[in-house]
């Protein structure tokens, strides 16, 4: 863990000005996908995870742009924006469980996807808004330049990723757990579904609408089609490619993902064949993604027992998949 | 609205409701057998268009034809995404979803590297001429949707309550448990149930072509909506798929008319969340969503 946040402090400097704007998005795109892990220990798989980061996304801008307010400001009520619209969202996607909530949450993240499109002002219609206020300076650093954007993003990932994980190992994370595992089971011994299904969705529109942001101060302009279901199924083969029990799974699926995607920037009209591709080969060769695969690398070349616990760990979360 | 655009509506309705129906059962006959959710079914529905395309208005096949042919191919394709994808993820519908999604990705990059991307597909239309109806003009290659979908909806009711087979089918819907006991071969059946359902699928997308916008993105608008008609029906019952099929094929024309499709599509999603508030299990539906 360590080991990599010194990577990451190093990384910018050994590389070109265009791929610390990668890394930037890749950063951006882990905040995502840790946030849309923490929405899958329950078992929903929501689908319109990708609108409420654009909700963030979009109210981060209007209130930078309409009010002034500095970014220290809009972020976190960029989450909370999210938050209260997921909690609209998550109401009638109760009722629905499984592949109905799949298809529910894809047709409830399209709606608002449309007001965005049809509502011109103030959101700009399909062409979306430009033009968003950058952060600008602190005493002497302007947060335009790459380098402290870069900086700033990754102590805002480490922080939300710093509190998805406490959750995840609170009380609270063994509740949603236990939801996917057995829902009856689970009421039966008096976890509240509705109310945990609930705190996961909004918690993790929370730090998607924290990534919203992010991005919306970083890409100046902002569409609703960067938040359309194309893009979203690229989220789902994050955290599929990755693997969803532990969060080493979604960094490993996003740097992944990453690096084939700048790979196979010449051959751009076959993209989404490759990843359509890739998605089908995990499901069914490798449905708990790259991740269960860190326990068989540690037990060939590392310690013994380390392996044996992290092993048993993985079969766990296996089983419990 | 004056009488003559009221018409004009209805007839829209209907075609629009036929389509629905024709795409959403076979979203419906998927899902109740084994749960089988396919993503990649508005990819079917754009697929079974270009067949028509490149037959009929490339390769000069009568029109007819070429729709017959779109239905077997694209039924070939439900066949081939039964085997590789749905069979190896069974215990997991959320992973037969997903992979489903790689699949309609696939399909569109296929289609739009062949046959291009971005301009629309030039489809003559195979029925010229239109007929009057209370002063509207209504042309024949609409009214002829109708019968053809609605009539193989029926074919599939009769096909799933009076064959041999289609009851193998149900009673596999059912509990395929219990099916398996009987003799009933599991994997014949989802075969069947994605041969069926891609076969509807191409047939919707054939009789669409030539009135429709033909590009290798025109199946994500029809999924959204089959999804919704799905859900709103109850999930695996086709008798929902086809009401729902007819209440959103009203909805959606009239609405588009008043104001536009944008507004349209929102109203599909305000009542599909109404449904789920108010009944959880679908129009039709026994199972909860």
């Amino acid at each position: 863990m360590t080991a990599l946040l010194v990577i990451m402090c190093i990384l910018p400097f050994l590389v070109g000005e265009y791929y610390v704007e990668i890394l930037i998005l890749f950063l951006i795109n882990v905040i995502l996908a840790q946030s849309y892990r923490l929405v899958t220990t329950t078992g929903d798989w929501s689908l319109c995870h990708m609108v409420l980061m654009g909700a963030g996304a979009y109210a981060s801008a209007l209130m930078a742009r309409y009010f002034g307010w500095p970014f220290w400001m809009t972020a976190p009520l960029a989450g909370v924006a999210a938050g209260v619209i997921g909690l609209g969202f998550v109401y009638p996607l109760l009722r629905t469980k499984g592949f109905g909530f799949f298809i529910a949450s894809l047709a409830i993240g399209e709606f608002l996807r449309l007001v965005w499109i049809k509502v011109h002002n103030p959101f700009g219609g399909p062409r979306g808004m430009i033009d968003i206020p950058y952060i600008g300076e602190l005493g002497s650093i302007d947060f335009y330049e790459a380098f402290p954007y870069y900086f700033m993003t990754l102590l805002i990932t480490v922080a939300c990723v710093f509190i998805l994980q406490r959750i995840d190992r609170s009380r609270i994370g063994d509740a949603f757990k236990a939801i996917y595992t057995d829902e009856i089971l689970a009421e039966s011994v008096g976890i509240k579904v509705g109310r945990y299904r609930t705190i996961a969705f909004v918690v993790g529109a929370f730090f998607a609408g924290i990534a919203g942001a992010l991005l919306a101060h970083r890409l100046n302009a902002i569409d609703p089609k960067l938040f359309d279901v194309n893009n979203m199924v690229y989220l789902i083969i994050w955290v599929v490619v990755g693997g969803t029990a532990t969060f080493a799974g979604p960094v490993i699926g996003v740097a992944v993902i990453t690096i084939i995607f700048e790979w196979t920037r010449p051959l751009l009209e076959w993209r989404p064949l490759f990843f359509g591709a890739i998605l089908i080969g995990f499901l069914i060769f490798l449905p708990s993604g790259l991740e269960s695969l860190i326990p068989k690398f540690v037990r060939r070349f590392g310690n013994r027992k380390a392996a044996q616990s992290e092993a048993e760990q993985a079969i766990g979360a296996e089983e419990s998949a | 609205m004056n009488m003559e655009t009221f018409v004009q509506s209805i007839a829209n309705s209907l075609v629009a409701s036929s389509i629905y129906a024709t795409v959403a059962v076979g979203l419906a006959l998927g899902f109740g057998v084994m749960q089988m959710a396919n993503f990649a079914h508005g990819e079917f529905f754009m697929v079974g268009a270009y067949v028509v395309y490149i037959l009929y208005a490339i390769g000069g096949v009568p029109f007819p034809v070429a729709v017959i042919a779109a239905l077997f191919m694209v039924s070939v394709i439900g066949l081939i995404t039964e085997r590789a994808i749905f069979r190896p993820t069974r215990e997991n519908v959320l992973a037969g979803f997903m992979a489903t999604c790689g699949l309609s990705m696939i399909l569109q990059v296929l289609v739009g590297q062949i046959w291009g991307v971005g301009l629309m597909r030039y489809i003559p239309t195979p029925y010229m001429g239109t007929a009057t109806i209370a002063g509207a003009q209504i042309g024949w290659q609409r009214l002829i949707v109708i019968p053809g979908a609605f009539g193989m909806v029926a074919a599939l009711w009769f096909f799933l309550h009076r064959v041999r087979w289609g009851k193998a089918l149900r009673a596999c819907a059912q509990d395929p448990e219990a099916a398996a006991l009987q003799g009933i071969s599991i994997n014949k059946m989802t075969a069947l149930a994605m041969g069926i359902a891609g076969g509807y699928a191409g047939l919707a997308g054939a009789l669409m072509a030539p009135i429709h916008a033909v590009t290798p993105y025109m199946g994500h608008a029809v999924i959204l909506v089959a999804f919704i008609v799905v859900v709103v029906g109850g999930m695996a019952s086709i008798e929902g798929a086809v009401l729902a099929a007819i209440l959103f094929g009203f909805i959606h024309t009239f609405v588009t008319t008043m104001f536009d499709a944008v507004v349209a599509s929102m109203v599909g999603v305000g009542v599909m969340v109404v449904v789920l508030v108010a009944k959880p299990t679908g129009l039709l539906g026994r199972v909860k969503a």
